[in-house]
């Protein structure tokens, strides 16, 4: 019998806030067919989790929790008609945009005019970050608790320490005290936070827990359930000092200790993938190296705000819609921007110089008092922003207009004092 | 977590009688209880986990060893290439992944040259078929990339997944009428004129006529508990790191470099897994506990040093897991190397048959080490085959996402749970969870449903999918928060609910 054969206009992988903009977006940039394939149930992706405020200050100047946000989102989907396949899994994407997908209605293999990943990403795991010790029960990804505790009403323990001080971890951790469950502290390798400074504030201060820098777990304990932890405190090159390794009793480790773009489909497709967001290296229409293929969210760099999410992918859905129907015109030369000094990575990777864009950037260390510098192939300034506060935590998106790209063939964008 | 096809405690109720109790479930005894289900006899297996396979039969390399490596004469020898030579139609009943992919034992330089000689007069000796010296053109050709001087290949080196394999042991021997008695520690050992009473940490008690010691790093205690002060076991702890399927591809034989004397174990490597993963491992460390399943960071840095050197597009998102075994040594630290297995029908304790020191090829060897054990039970009681005896599983060999999406349309067709992926990293369906949660031996923890579904087993370490697993427990099966284990009594993965 085979797989279901079908031909679709933009097919849209995934269904969080990434996926949803993108497809509103290549809706109403003109292409009659686009549909959203999402594995789980509803739309809405990480969004239905994270049941706190704080999405939409930017694009709705509201705070709006995430189902909230999303609604918003998913209310669009509906008015503009938007086919939208729940429960269904990609298997698979090609390079000549074949899509096999998954779901209890069968197997069904579709062509598409363009496709936009907007996969999301995924949690580093304890095995990920060597964590050593024994492999006991109550060692979660801050994720994980977030969706067992919000979607489940699971408890996941009573005495917690976070391991890094990402966004999702600090959210947990004041989630967590806010059950019930006394939280030890979050221990965080780095200097300095890794969440952003809003969240430092508001789910530890508030809250009364410690935040460690330059300290982490460098041992689990526990047969059965974890028993506890040691952490330790570590140098400048992030190396355990020894004689500072304390125990810290506990039954929950809390791991929020970095993210990581969920790419596999796109490898597969033959996306050429850049090492420094682990997302796909895009141009300024946001396509990957397939033709036709975009990437636009999490699955392309880890965001700290929906907000951008969305309008990435407002961006992303655009320019799919607008190759879907045969209007995207073919590029014969690109300028190439690369992270300068103090710069961990820019994106898009290359721009055409034909049209403004926006440049995606996060620094590589926290500094105050600086500017971020785009500078051409004969270090001619292109841009200059100058910042307060500028923190990893932070993402940066910078516009840039098409006029300052005249004569550039590349551009070097970086932090100056 | 309850569904159970193995028995319960019944505490107060008649002690059960059988002819044979065997301690230990791990992929000796289980061996053993399915070779002995062929017979009309009452057999029961006794493991003190909540599953069965999840001590060192979870814990290595999954290799199915030629037999080039042991003394001609032993038993290592011996059992091993013949329990290699029986895999392959075991595995077919089974119903379980197999692949002989051959393994290429290298000579880096000229004085490495007589060891591989030496080797291959070796295994000849121990009867192993193929062997063949190659040149580096031809090692090219089954390995790009491997350098060497020459090398020697041996074609019957295979690969497997040892839990899989243990788990189908026993669901067979199950299937065919062996009582399973999970969560069950055997405390004590009597023996009472013809007869053995062994009793559990819990107060299960059990009679038997034959008892057969297959509890691998603890057999030295078992011995114990019926005077034998014979053994000891030195635990000696091999770590490993698991590497990301997308690596799999780059290895298409095993590899081991030309082993060098006063070496233990048979130096790090990478070894292919039958579902596409690398291991990096195991290393070589006595330890003091033998469970003591940690991985400490300094065998983790080496092995990943080891790793990069070996493969060197190895990025450190590639580690997905690490994990220890423990081996069963005889040998003390201070002699080091590997000592023969013993596998033996006592005459101080008749009816007691006692296996120790079953470190590697534990694995390849257990198909044979059952039917020597076998041969010792049937100088104890009477053995007549039942006619009943169903040798194959009813199953699909390996999993959905291994098919090729005609036969997946076809599945999902007739199937609609196959349609629905709840693992994304592994593609697992909700089919495979069902039939996992469903399975004759029942689920105690999600470390079974992991060892048979192989959800959780990707990349992302269930971060996708053990949340889904624990909705349709809750839902399609009524479990309660309080009734998850990870792995092992005691291991709670919650607290309760957040709400009542
Ligand atoms: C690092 C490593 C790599 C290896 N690689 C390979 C390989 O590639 N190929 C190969 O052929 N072999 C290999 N081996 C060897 C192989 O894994 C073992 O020989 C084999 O798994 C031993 O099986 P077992 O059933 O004897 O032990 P186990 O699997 O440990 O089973 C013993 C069982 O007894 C139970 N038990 C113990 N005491 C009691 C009690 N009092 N009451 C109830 N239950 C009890 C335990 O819980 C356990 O489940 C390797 C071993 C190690 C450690």
């Amino acid at each position: 019998m085979g797989p279901k054969e079908l031909k679709k206009g933009v097919v849209v992988v995934g269904g969080g806030p990434a996926g949803l903009a993108a497809a509103v977006s290549a809706k109403a940039s003109g292409c009659d067919d686009v549909v959203i394939i999402e594995r789980g149930r509803m739309l809405g992706g990480i969004l239905n989790q994270c049941i706190h405020d704080g999405f939409g200050l930017h694009r709705f100047k509201e705070a709006l929790s995430g189902p909230e946000y999303a609604q918003r989102f998913i209310d669009q989907v509906q008015d503009l008609g938007i086919e939208t396949l729940l429960n269904t899994m990609v298997l698979s994407i090609n390079d000549s945009r074949e899509i096999l997908a998954s779901s209890r209605e069968g197997l069904f293999r579709i062509r598409a005019g363009a496709v936009v990943l907007a996969m999301g990403c995924r949690e580093r795991t304890a095995g990920a970050i060597f964590l050593p010790g024994t492999r006991p029960a109550g060692v979660y990804t801050a994720g994980v608790a977030q969706n067992l505790i919000n979607l489940q009403n699971i408890m996941v323990g009573e005495e917690a320490v976070i391991m890094g001080s990402g966004d999702i971890g600090l959210i947990m951790a004041r989630r967590l005290a806010l059950e019930g469950a006394s939280v030890k502290g979050v221990y965080e390798i780095l200097p300095y936070p890794s969440g952003l400074p809003r969240n430092i504030q508001q789910c530890l201060k508030d809250f009364g827990i410690p935040l460690h820098l330059s300290t982490t777990v460098v041992e689990l304990h526990g047969r059965a359930r974890l028993k506890g932890v040691t952490v330790a405190r570590v140098d400048e090159a992030r190396r355990v000092i020894q004689g500072t390794e304390s125990f810290i009793p506990c039954d929950t480790l809390l791991l929020s200790v970095g993210l990581i773009p969920e790419n596999e489909l796109s490898r597969e497709a033959g996306v050429a993938i850049e090492p420094l967001t682990g997302g796909a290296l895009v141009d300024d229409t946001l396509m990957t190296s397939v033709e036709g293929v975009f990437s636009c969210g999490n699955v392309l760099h880890v965001h700290d705000l929906v907000d951008h999410v969305s309008e990435e992918a407002d961006m992303a859905g655009h320019f799919a819609a607008r190759f879907a129907v045969g209007e995207m015109k073919p590029r014969d030369s690109y300028i190439p921007i690369a992270p300068g000094r103090g710069v961990r990575y820019v994106l898009p990777q290359k721009i055409s110089g034909e049209m403004d864009v926006v440049i995606s950037l996060r620094v590589a260390e926290p500094m105050e008092q600086k500017a971020i510098v785009g500078r051409d192939q004969n270090g001619r300034g292109i841009f200059r922003k100058k910042q307060v506060k500028l923190h990893p935590a932070v993402m940066m998106r910078i516009k840039v207009k098409k006029e300052k790209l005249q004569g550039v063939s590349s551009m070097e964008v970086g932090v100056e004092g | 977590m309850g569904n159970s096809g193995a028995k319960e405690t019944t505490s107060g109720s008649s002690t059960p009688q059988y002819d044979v109790v065997i301690i230990g479930a791990g992929v000796v005894g289980n061996a053993i209880a399915r070779e002995l289900s062929r017979y009309a006899l009452r057999i029961a297996v006794v493991e003190k986990e909540l599953d069965v396979g999840m001590g060192t039969s979870a814990r290595n390399s999954g290799v199915l060893h030629s037999g080039i490596h042991y003394k001609p004469g032993s038993l290592r020898a011996k059992l091993n290439v013949e329990g290699n030579s029986l895999m392959e139609g075991l595995c077919r009943e089974l119903k379980v992944k197999i692949q002989y992919i051959g393994k290429l034992t290298v000579a880096a330089e000229d004085e490495e040259m007589p060891t591989l000689h030496a080797l291959k007069e070796q295994g000849e000796a121990n009867g192993v078929p193929g062997l063949e010296i190659l040149d580096p053109e031809d090692m090219e050709k089954l390995q790009p990339g491997v350098r060497g001087l020459k090398a020697l290949f041996s074609p019957t080196t295979g690969i497997i997944c040892p839990y899989t394999f243990t788990i189908a042991l026993a669901e067979s021997a199950l299937l065919n009428g062996v009582d399973y008695f999970l969560g069950e520690e055997v405390r004590e050992v009597k023996r009472n004129g013809q007869k053995f009473t062994v009793r559990t940490r819990k107060g299960l008690g059990l009679v038997s006529k034959v008892l057969v010691n297959a509890a691998g790093v603890l057999s030295d205690k078992v011995c114990r508990m019926l005077g034998i002060n014979d053994y000891t076991i030195y635990p000696c702890r091999g770590e490993y790191l698991v590497l990301d399927k997308r690596l799999g591809h780059h290895l298409s034989t095993l590899v081991y470099p030309a082993p060098h004397k006063g070496k233990a174990g048979l130096g790090i490597h990478l070894t292919k897994t039958v579902d596409g993963n690398i291991l990096v491992g195991p290393s070589n460390e006595y330890v003091d506990g033998p469970e003591d399943w940690a991985t400490t960071s300094y065998i983790m840095g080496k092995l990943r040093e080891e790793g990069e050197k070996l493969l060197p597009s190895l990025t450190t998102s590639d580690i997905i897991r690490s994990f220890s075994g423990i081996r069963a040594k005889q040998a003390p630290p201070e002699e080091g190397g590997f000592r023969d297995f013993v596998i033996e029908s006592r005459t101080d304790v008749p009816g007691f048959v006692n296996l120790v020191g079953i470190e590697s090829p534990g694995l390849t060897s257990s198909p044979a080490i059952a039917r020597m054990v076998r041969d010792m039970v049937s100088a104890l009681v009477p053995l007549r085959e039942k006619p009943e005896f169903k040798p194959e599983l009813d199953r699909m060999t390996g999993y959905f996402h291994e098919l090729s999406a005609e036969e997946q349309a076809d599945l999902v067709a007739k199937d609609r749970d196959y349609g629905e992926i709840v693992c994304r990293c592994e593609q697992i369906t909700r089919k495979e969870v069902l039939e996992a949660i469903e399975n004759p031996l029942g689920v105690k923890s999600v470390t079974a449903l992991k060892f048979r579904a192989r959800v959780m087993m990707g990349r992302c370490q269930g971060g996708f999918c053990l949340p889904k697993i624990v909705r349709i427990l809750q839902e399609d099966f009524g479990y309660r928060p309080e009734d998850f284990f990870l792995y092992r009594e005691g291991s709670h993965l919650f607290t309760g609910r957040v709400r009542s």
